[in-house]
């Protein structure tokens, strides 16, 4: 693999090796946890073992955890459990959240410039219109890394007999997440954000809600998701959350801010998104100079640097990021958005490395006379 | 590729696992010193082992190359979606589709909500019936059942008793409201292979989609979408050697099948299906479909040889038993056999030593007499006393001989207890006898 540096874990994160191992030996038993023989039985101990261990990690009751194939579908699920309730979400979620929030003609709540969202506006929207609602809100945002307040949402959202969804795919393993302390009814996660393989995920139930299914059959999850459970994704994912390891966001976070100061000495002008908010230790998203990120990310990965412009999801799609836009960016500084994110796996060297390729791929227009630009390209 | 010896696969497998594991290895985890002493493992229906093959091909997907396929900006990406689409190009080239006609989807649960619950709503507005079979999957079964509370009529084709639909009853049951036919490949229960060209033919002579629930069928028996006029046809990973968490959708592009998606968001997979795609359990499908590809006929064969060796070897040794399901249109791999006059939960302890099933493994933690069986017009004890018997890809005539042995055992020494039995051999007709109220 010609690229070296891999600094786009927002996008996945590599298999964590205690994952792997359990991945392998399950992949290595089979057995179909339904099956009641020794094959069976064994299967559902892993995979029980592995959901004891997941809500254990967010304080939530094992049999309010509900496997599903990733973020995504848990996502779904949740809001399509909403039944007869309007929908509210924010402006900056995930598009398996936008996407059915459009086609049920939600109600958006606005974000600041910093990325936050505006707990005013979310009591408006609330006031506006009795009638009961969902309310979905990402703890932490994808792309800017910004942590919402989600407790204080779902205070608001609960004094006005609203539901609160929390989509937490990208905070899980880089910040503490505590069910109680949120008080949200329905919190998605996925594996392969964290450690676990991809095609893993779960939607974990705060209080005994009602969950409408949106795959019947054989039974499984409690009748809440049928389908044979993947069980080496949710051995893999057992594994991962037990070899979470809190010091190593400590590490993440120091190596964020020398990238980030790094930035602002090579260009004062540069933008950090997100900076005034709290922030994921680990994500940091800019804009500097003039090349768009498509542009930049190339040159990026010509120098064996791996980093993203927005969300993988809809990178197929060149399109300026949607979370920059609804911070109130001009669409041109959107264009320009790079996200880098951290792991464990990085190191100080690699940090480095990532500012010596910065500055050369950068250093020369900033500092170039305008003319020179100019010169080279056609008159527009 | 006839080269393929079970036995020393099963011995490179361990060994094989054994090495990854240790390689792996870097915290104290206990999955495969804890493995209980096992049974021989004859419950092929219910999931399969991972071929080492495929386990193989999947591996560097999970370490180095665990890109997020849906990166466009980095060879991370890349080349995990350079991997996705070699396993996609495998996946159609099994079917007879073209690559772009197939979908990843969870599993053939989400495959089987997807089409017929995708299809019934994009087509709501015109058309509002549904045909399908009583033995179907539950998630079929399911999923109709939930179409109608939303209002759509559905039917539920009986099948005649050796597991088949009557062809006369499906024509007679299409009406111009009707929206989809979904009926099973091959049943998971009793392995009988419905007539699928036939209702292609009939489906698309009256302009209605057809869909076929192939999770038993795939890699077991060859199957072309565009010779059987399949227009969806839905994939599981763990039937056929490949890992768990992962099917495929077979959606056909010309004439364009349209249906709405279950599953929102980034618009992955054509907008059909959302979310990010397990690159490892792609990988691993498509390998399973290129070594069924391979290996399908001979591997066939060879069952065929193991299943009647079984079956021979109980009906030699054990009066009053009988095959549920047609004897020859089924899939080698399967035998679902009733044991008169012994008691079911009794004959499932007695054989502790074999890994197989008693109906369906959805629903085999019930005791209900499986709908299958019933739906064949099998009686209650009967349906009660029924093993699923299923052979694959690592059973050995070793574990043939095993099973026949502690199956013979144990239906003896239980027919041995029961009175019945002991009227039964003294020639009374046990339906006759009125039993008084205890």
């Amino acid at each position: 693999m010609p690229t070296a540096i891999y600094m786009d874990w927002n996008a996945t994160a590599p298999v964590r090796p205690e994952a792997q191992h359990a991945v392998a030996a399950a992949l290595a038993f089979g057995g179909n946890p339904s099956s009641v023989h020794a094959f069976g039985r064994h299967a559902r101990k892993t995979m029980e073992e592995a959901r004891g261990r997941l809500a254990d990690l967010v304080g939530a009751a094992a049999e309010n955890v509900i496997f599903t194939s990733g973020g995504t579908e848990a996502n779904v699920l949740a809001i399509g459990s909403r039944g007869e309730r309007r929908l509210i979400v924010s402006a900056i979620e995930h598009d398996s959240v936008l996407r059915p929030a459009r086609d049920a003609g939600a109600a958006t709540i606005h974000v600041t410039q910093d990325g936050v969202v505006d707990l005013d506006h979310l009591r408006f929207l609330l006031e506006q219109d009795a009638r009961p609602a969902l309310v979905s809100l990402m703890l932490a945002n994808n792309e800017t890394g910004v942590i919402q307040p989600v407790a204080e949402a779902a205070k608001i959202a609960h004094d006005h007999g609203a539901l609160v969804h929390c989509d937490a795919v990208q905070a899980i393993g880089r910040m503490p997440v505590d069910l109680a302390a949120l008080d949200v009814d329905f919190l998605t996660l996925s594996g392969h954000k964290l450690g676990a393989p991809q095609g893993i995920g779960a939607l974990v139930l705060g209080r005994a809600v009602a969950v409408a299914p949106l795959l019947l059959g054989g039974g499984q999850e409690r009748g809440r998701r049928a389908g044979t459970e993947n069980l080496p994704g949710i051995a893999g994912l057992g594994a991962a959350l037990a070899a979470l390891e809190p010091r190593e966001t400590v590490q993440v976070g120091r190596m964020r801010e020398v990238l980030e100061r790094g930035l602002q000495e090579q260009d004062p002008a540069v933008t950090i998104f997100g900076a005034a908010a709290p922030r994921l230790l680990n994500t940091l998203c800019f804009a500097a100079g003039s090349m768009t990120a498509e542009t930049a990310i190339m040159a990026l990965d010509l120098a064996g640097i791996a980093v993203s412009a927005g969300s993988a999801c809809s990178s197929g799609k060149v399109r300026p990021s949607h979370v920059v836009s609804a911070m109130g960016f001009d669409a041109a500084t959107a264009a320009r958005a790079i996200r880098v994110s951290l792991g464990h796996e990085n190191t100080m060297a690699e940090v480095d490395a990532f500012l010596a390729a910065w500055s050369r791929i950068h250093g020369s227009r900033i500092q170039a006379p305008r003319n020179v630009d100019e010169r080279v390209q056609p008159a527009a | 590729m006839s080269g393929f010896n079970p036995q020393l696969e099963i011995k490179a497998r361990q060994a094989h696992m054994n090495t990854q594991a240790h390689m792996t290895m870097t915290n104290s985890n206990h999955a495969l010193e804890n493995r209980p002493k096992l049974p021989v493992y004859l419950d092929y229906q219910a999931t399969t082992p991972c071929d080492p093959r495929v386990v193989q091909a999947m591996l560097p997907y999970f370490t180095e190359k665990f890109g997020n396929p849906h990166s466009r900006n980095h060879s991370y990406g890349w080349d995990a979606e350079e991997a996705v689409e070699k396993a996609r190009a495998e996946i159609a080239a099994l079917i007879g589709a073209d690559e772009k006609e197939i979908i990843f989807t969870s599993g053939a649960t989400e495959s089987n909500n997807l089409a017929i619950k995708g299809v019934a709503h994009f087509q709501k507005d015109r058309k509002n019936h549904i045909i399908t079979v009583a033995t179907e999957h539950k998630c079929v079964l399911d999923s109709c059942r939930h179409l109608e509370l939303e209002g759509f009529q559905v039917t539920y084709l009986p099948v005649m008793q050796n597991g088949l639909i009557d062809l006369e009853q499906l024509k007679a049951a299409i009406t111009d409201k009707t929206a989809i036919v979904s009926v099973m490949a091959v049943n998971n229960e009793i392995g009988v292979i419905q007539p699928i060209a036939e209702i292609g033919a009939i489906c698309r002579a009256r302009g209605v989609y057809f869909h076929t629930d192939a999770a038993q069928a795939v890699g077991k028996i060859p199957l072309d979408v565009n010779a059987m006029k399949i227009d969806l046809l839905s994939i599981s990973g763990h039937k056929i050697y490949g890992p768990k968490g992962i099917g495929a959708l077979y959606v056909r592009r010309k004439p364009r099948v349209r249906m709405e998606a279950l599953i929102h968001g980034g618009g992955q997979e054509r907008g059909f299906r959302s979310g990010t795609l397990p690159t490892p359990l792609c990988v691993g499908l498509g390998e399973a479909c290129a070594i069924a590809r391979k290996e399908m006929g001979a591997e066939a064969e060879r069952l065929k040889v193991l299943r009647d060796r079984l079956y021979n070897g109980l009906k030699a040794r054990l009066p009053d038993i009988y095959l549920n399901g047609d004897p020859d249109r089924r899939i080698p791999g399967n035998l679902n056999v009733s044991f008169a006059y012994v008691e079911g939960e009794g004959l499932m302890m007695g054989i502790k030593e074999l890994a197989v099933s008693s109906g369906s493994a959805c629903t085999s933690a019930s005791l209900e007499p499986s709908y299958v069986l019933r739906a064949l017009g099998v009686e209650e004890e009967l349906a009660h006393t029924s093993l699923r018997l299923g052979l694959g890809r690592f059973s050995t005539e070793q574990d043939v001989d095993y099973a026949i042995e502690h199956i013979v055992q144990a239906v003896t020494r239980l027919r041995e207890m029961s009175p019945l039995w002991e009227m039964a051999q003294e020639g009374i007709d046990i339906k006759s006898i009125e039993w008084a109220e205890h």
